[in-house]
């Protein structure tokens, strides 16, 4: 029994495979391809010689990839959409597509439609729907839409409308034209919303051409006996089938597998995870085992979405740093970096720059390069007074990264974490891993099954423990759709926030619930 | 007179988040209303009270209700219009043009969408300065101008003409009116002529927000300190610098009440910021000493991006700075304070105007 993770990002594919210890057996990196497929079989055939196990041993195959996201950004290989919004008279004073880029509205063809129906915030019915009229915007449709998007007002409250008017589109336009129900996808707020719902019917050949090559290459390298699953951006997989249905669920996945793989190498659930490339470095916060979400609006190719991203921020502080002595002695460290040059222009590798991996040559911290060479060139002054340069910057990230006043644990990973010292003011532990360099593979390969849901609830109506009750049942039951173990759900998160100039009482609840794998 | 296109309503919807003083809700979708407006009728003309007539008559148009509301059930458009068109029906009377009843969140955009649908001008004026979340909340209020005649309607057509005797009954018959129309509503209020405007309006405000907005918008990019140049503009006094670390909320007869506590950083470093919210920022103290209070605008921005913090966005860890702005001088009087002084807002203490806080401190 082993698992296989596979991480395709712009640059690297990355392939690992686990035993059923979780322990990584072997490694590998491999170019990332044109067409996905080759660049997974090449990944995929290095790291089975490696790991002397036959394919069929493979139980359970996860990939990570930015697919999705690449296909949007480049407005490439993307479904003609038909966007339905139920809930005229209201909504109409922002149609569909409403300050999207031209050339995005252009490659998902345009077709948009608002209907009656909608909730009101209490449930109440704000307006009916009307089949006939849904039936006839359909039926214009056909042929010409390949994916269709369906977002209601107050689907979150009730979505009851975008079900029947989805079972509509399925009867009108055939069961192979997918159909994105916005009460699944996103969050309260209607435009980001919608935005999402139509980006994740925009992915429907992709994912399918993603979901597709994986298979292929799996199947031609003997690995036959494995479930597939795909890399969500909250740190938990979700089943082919189901990725199939949600595209969107991929976007934002690398630095969350990142996130998850280093903290999985450090064996800690609490911690902030600092990864130090060449020329940036990039923080995320894991609590509980999961990346911390960002609670701001998310831009995805131009286009505002309210679906969860984890919470990254990224500083100019790299190995590849350059180290500047300005006129008034003060030394400063970055933004500008030597990049991936770093190998003939640091001091250390025969250059003439100072960049920060010399300084922490100089000091001791590594023995990367030529350390006597550094030794003459570098000066100890400088040197110090530039990693009390670096240690602040990374303090500071840290400070702005935490979630309450105590001391945090850090991972470090990244080829650039030589440069950062053990002590850091406001850290209790900081811990550095060998494999911290495949950290996005790992995190593919460990993930776990996940449930999230948002809704108002009116706890003058139903109390505040039956409303808390009710969405943990329906987070749990769509963790089990995902593919979750029933006896491992576990509840991760809770968040409660009051609604004003309503009913007393009214709450915006969210609650998430993860799983093994079952 | 000039256009205001979707350039400047980006920049004045991130102005208006600033002197919205942490309420009027986030002017998101109120934005991408107004786009949606100029994108289908063309720009709207801005008009200074310089270039009003003194008989004509104005009236504003505003969005009533919960922001969360408005973010998903978004009116259907011609709300303002037939809140417009039936008020004109009513008195008799045709309006020359629209004013936002504040700058602050979503009413500093609703004016713009009907000022497009009719092709009419929009004045360069409010009757706040800022945002305050009650009718008669208003300078013209202060200028014994009327509230009523006033319309409220919804985006099923359901419309309701109302007069009442004071302009405090308006806030509370029309709140009640908004709760059964779905918890949000679009009115039509304090009807008023040209002199009542130059005599009683906060003047310039609209494009004041703009450039407040641009300069928000440009502060990453910019050279010299932006947070100093901010400060100038507002003629805007800073309180302090540092850290969210706690959030406690409670929601009273519909409002978003609360306080924030921030710890300081650099040279505030020790000392602690705690600030009270009733949907806007009333007081800020620092060291359990007052350092601005209301109608005094408190204004909480990101330390960085300088992009102003709602009081519906506030989280733990956020690195803010705190500043105050001078209230119209309207807003500083008998009458001003009485109605949105501290004590309107059941703190036991005296209005003191943040520049001679400021003053007691140095």
């Amino acid at each position: 029994m082993y698992r296989l993770g596979i991480d395709v990002g712009g640059t690297n594919t990355d392939a690992i495979i686990l035993n059923d210890r979780l322990q990584v057996i072997a490694s590998v990196k491999a170019h990332t391809t044109q067409n996905i497929e080759s660049g997974i079989f090449n990944a995929l055939t290095k790291v089975l010689q490696l790991a002397h196990i036959s394919p069929s041993e493979i139980t359970q195959a996860m990939l990570g990839t930015t697919q999705c996201t690449n296909a949007i950004v480049e407005r490439k290989h993307l479904a003609k959409v038909g966007v339905l919004r139920v809930g005229y008279p209201a909504t109409a004073s922002v149609p569909p597509y409403t300050a999207w880029p031209e050339d995005m509205v252009e490659a998902l063809g345009g077709y948009t439609a608002i209907v009656d129906g909608g909730f009101e915030t209490d449930g109440r019915v704000l307006n009916e729907i009307d089949k006939k009229q849904i039936v006839n915007i359909l039926s214009d449709w056909k042929g010409k839409v390949e994916s269709v998007a369906i977002t209601g007002v107050f689907s979150s409250v009730n979505d009851e409308q975008e079900e029947v008017v989805g079972k509509l589109a399925k009867q009108m336009l055939g069961e192979d034209v997918p159909v994105s129900l916005s009460s699944k996808i996103g969050s309260l707020g209607l435009i980001e919303r919608e935005n999402a719902t139509i980006l994740n019917a925009s992915l429907a050949k992709v994912i399918q051409n993603t979901v597709d090559g994986f298979k292929k290459a799996l199947e031609n390298e003997g690995v036959v006996n494995a479930r597939l699953y795909l890399c969500q951006n909250d740190g938990t997989l979700m089943s082919s089938e189901f990725a199939r249905r949600y595209p969107i669920l991929t976007i934002g996945s690398g630095p969350t597998n990142s996130i998850r793989g280093a903290a999985y190498l450090a064996e800690i659930r609490n911690a902030i995870v600092v990864d130090v490339g060449g020329t940036t470095t990039d923080l995320g916060v894991l609590q509980n085992g999961f990346p911390r979400e960002s609670s701001l609006a998310i831009e995805v190719g131009g286009i505002t979405t309210n679906f969860r991203m984890p919470d990254v921020i990224s500083i100019g502080l790299g190995g590849g740093s350059i180290v500047t002595v300005n006129d008034d002695g003060s030394v400063s460290v970055g933004p500008k970096s030597v990049g991936y040059k770093i190998v003939e222009e640091a001091i250390t590798f025969g250059g003439d720059t100072l960049t920060a991996t010399d300084v922490a040559v100089r000091l001791g911290m590594s023995t990367v390069g030529n350390p006597e060479r550094v030794a003459k060139k570098v000066d100890l002054g400088v040197a110090e007074k530039a990693m009390e340069e670096i240690k602040r910057m990374v303090e500071d990230a840290v400070d702005k990264m935490k979630t309450n006043a105590n001391d945090a644990s850090i991972v470090l990973v990244g080829g650039g974490s030589i440069i950062v010292p053990e002590k850091l003011a406001g850290v209790s532990k900081a811990v550095k891993d060998q494999l911290g360099s495949v950290a996005n593979a790992i995190g593919a390969s460990i993930a776990q099954i996940s449930g999230q849901i948002e809704q108002i609830y009116v706890y003058s109506e139903q109390n505040r423990e039956e409303s808390l009750n009710d969405a943990q049942r329906q987070a749990a039951d769509l963790a089990k759709e995902a593919g979750a173990d029933a006896n491992t759900l576990e509840l991760v998160e809770v968040e409660e926030i009051p609604i004003a100039y309503n009913a007393d009482g009214s709450t915006k609840v969210r609650v998430k619930i993860v799983g093994d794998l079952s | 007179m000039r256009l205001i296109g979707r350039e400047e309503i980006e920049n004045i919807a991130l102005g208006a988040s600033f002197f919205g003083a942490g309420g009027g809700g986030n002017p998101y979708v109120g934005k991408m209303m107004a786009i949606a407006a100029v994108e289908k009728f063309g720009p709207v003309k801005l008009v200074s009270t310089d270039e009003i007539e003194e008989e004509d008559l104005f009236i504003s148009v505003a969005g009533m209700g919960a922001p969360t509301v408005l973010a998903e059930k978004i009116p259907n458009g011609n709300e303002y219009r037939h809140a417009f068109e039936k008020i004109s029906q009513y008195i008799g009377k045709q309006f020359t043009g629209v004013f936002p009843i504040e700058a602050g969140g979503v009413n500093s955009m609703i004016p713009l969408v009907v000022a497009a649908q009719l092709g009419i001008p929009l004045v360069d004026c409010d009757t706040m300065g800022r945002a305050f979340p009650e009718l008669q909340m208003t300078t013209l209020h202060l200028g014994g101008i009327n509230i009523s005649p006033l319309v409220i309607t919804d985006e099923k057509g359901n419309i309701s003409v109302t007069e009442t005797v004071t302009d405090k009954w308006a806030e509370t018959i029309l709140r009640a009116e908004t709760t059964e129309m779905g918890g949000q509503a679009a009115v039509a209020l304090y009807p008023c002529t040209g002199a009542n405007l130059k005599q009683w309006g906060v003047h310039g405000i609209v494009s004041q927000c703009e450039v407040v907005g641009q300069m928000i918008e440009q502060a990453s990019g910019s050279k010299e300190d932006p947070y100093e140049a901010l400060l100038r503009e507002t003629d805007g006094f800073h309180l302090f610098q540092g850290k969210i670390v706690d959030v406690i909320r409670t929601t009273k007869n519909g409002f978003n009440f609360g306080t924030i506590q921030i710890d300081g950083l650099d040279q505030n470093k020790g000392s602690r910021c705690e600030i009270d919210f009733q949907n806007e920022n009333k007081i800020a103290k620092v060291d359990d000493r007052l350092s601005a209070v209301t109608p005094d605008l408190i204004i909480l921005v990101d330390t960085e991006t300088l992009v102003p913090v709602t009081t519906e966005n506030l989280k733990y860890g956020k690195r803010v700075r705190v500043l105050a702005t001078k209230a119209n001088p309207l807003w500083r009087t008998k009458k001003g304070i009485e109605t949105t002084g501290p004590r309107y807002f059941g703190y036991d203490m005296d209005f003191k105007p943040v520049e001679d806080l400021q003053k007691e401190e140095v």
